[in-house]
């Protein structure tokens, strides 16, 4: 059975989804996902689904629940590449997916989950007034 | 009398002898029909030149003439009145587009009524000038409602193309700086323009890799609930592709609806866009600050050299 590859870099692990998803690959996905956490002790989990075209309602509760699970483990997700079609049809589905972090591109979505410690908390400190 | 004419126009078969004095009237006294129906329009009040309205006028009775001559008075959307209907249409669309209200249209077709029955009371016998008008009438009505249909038509596909036009034009995205993008919302936000506008809101964002978006409202003339769902749907779409959203423009009137018809607007929310733009400056790591007076001369220079 195929699955998708988990990269360790740092502290963080890097998923990128470069198949259409069906739902056995998601789940597939989402117990794999969880193990790394653990075994690595990562502090982030960096999603990239700039190859995905087409998502269902099932695809995005899967990023819930990952982002979800891996916040019980200590470890923040972050979802980039997501394109504009496919923003529009999770939003129409009314998933929103409120609790999971967003970023334009891998590059950005990495500063995300590496600089999240410090500069991220003086950055909201500074945006209160 | 009238079995001679029949014979000279022995060719047309299928129409009735009294079909063939309406034939008649418009084979012979085209010319006179023409002059009294061009006499009768009040060019004064319009905007038509005589020569443009005895060309237009010389066009549709030359197509009905045809039209009659072929033996159906009865209906206008026959195969016979092809003719007679596209250069009505044309004529119509024309006015339509250049402006001219309906009664201006139609009193054009109306007026022939005067024409023709000016040449009936002349040429028909007492006995058939009754039938001969009623069917005169029923005709020029027919082709009344016709003009002022097509017109309608015209009008109904101008005002649809103007407001796709204007939905269009009206939901452009900015760059203010690097980074940063601004939607000024301009015009009512119902779910077709939302669509758009979260479209070319997502499309910038990837174009410019913008992390900020700021969404002005300060043309939305009223929010309501619905609106107020359709902004926020914009909203998450923009997080979901990793850029946050300032909504700024909120009018006094506006925050006050938006509170008594409870809607949560669960987003940074500023008043003006200046200061969206200060936050959103901030937030990417800028500061703006003012320089000292002296190194300030670059807009008097021009005033400057302009004495010198």
């Amino acid at each position: 059975m195929d699955s998708i590859p988990i990269l360790k870099i740092g502290s963080a692990l890097l998923v990128t989804i470069q198949v259409d998803m069906h739902d056995q690959l998601a789940t597939r996905l989402q117990d794999d996902l969880t193990e790394r956490i653990v075994q690595h002790r990562a502090r982030g989990v960096l999603i990239d689904i700039s190859a995905l075209e087409i998502v269902d309602s099932f695809i995005g509760r899967m990023l819930a629940n990952i982002a979800n699970v891996s916040r019980l483990l200590d470890a923040d997700t972050v979802v980039v590449g997501m394109r504009p079609e496919v923003a529009i049809t999770l939003v129409e589905l009314g998933l929103g997916l409120p609790g999971v972090k967003t970023a334009l591109n891998a590059e950005r979505g990495l500063a995300l989950i590496g600089g999240v410690s410090a500069a991220g908390e003086a950055a909201d400190d500074a945006d209160d007034d | 009398m009238r079995v001679d004419e029949a014979e000279v126009e022995g060719e047309i078969l299928a129409a009735s002898s009294k079909d063939q004095a309406l034939v008649r009237l418009f084979a012979q006294q085209e010319r006179e029909i023409l002059a009294d129906w061009v006499s009768t329009l009040n060019l004064g009040e319009t905007k038509m030149t005589s020569q443009e309205a005895e060309s237009q006028g010389r066009a549709v009775l030359h197509a009905l003439g045809k039209a009659v001559a072929h033996g159906n008075h009865g209906d206008m959307r026959s195969a016979e009145y092809a003719d007679v209907r596209d250069v009505l249409q044309a004529f119509s669309r024309n006015r339509a587009l250049q402006g001219f209200s309906p009664t201006e249209t139609a009193t054009f077709i109306l007026s022939l009524k005067r024409g023709l029955l000016g040449q009936i009371r002349k040429a028909a016998q007492s006995e058939d000038a009754f039938d001969l008008l009623w069917r005169v009438n029923q005709l020029i009505d027919q082709l009344g409602l016709f003009t002022v249909e097509t017109y309608q038509k015209t009008r109904e596909e101008l005002i649809a193309r103007q407001s796709k036009e204007i939905e269009e034009l009206s939901t452009p995205v900015v760059k203010l700086w690097d980074g940063i993008v601004a939607l000024p919302l301009i015009g009512t936000l119902d779910s077709g323009r939302t669509q758009v506008v979260m479209q070319n809101l997502l499309e910038t964002i990837v174009q410019t890799e913008a992390e900020i978006a700021i969404i002005d409202i300060t043309g939305v003339p009223m929010v309501d609930t619905l609106t107020a769902q359709h902004l926020l749907k914009t909203v998450s779409a923009a997080r979901l592709m990793g850029a946050d959203c300032i909504i700024s423009g909120i009018r006094p009137q506006i925050a006050q609806t938006i509170v008594q018809l409870g809607v949560e607007l669960n987003v940074v929310s500023k008043a003006t866009l200046a200061d969206a733009l200060a936050l959103a400056l901030k937030r990417t790591g800028r500061v703006v600050s003012k320089l000292r007076a002296k190194s300030l001369p670059a807009l008097q220079e021009p005033a400057a050299e302009a004495r010198g």
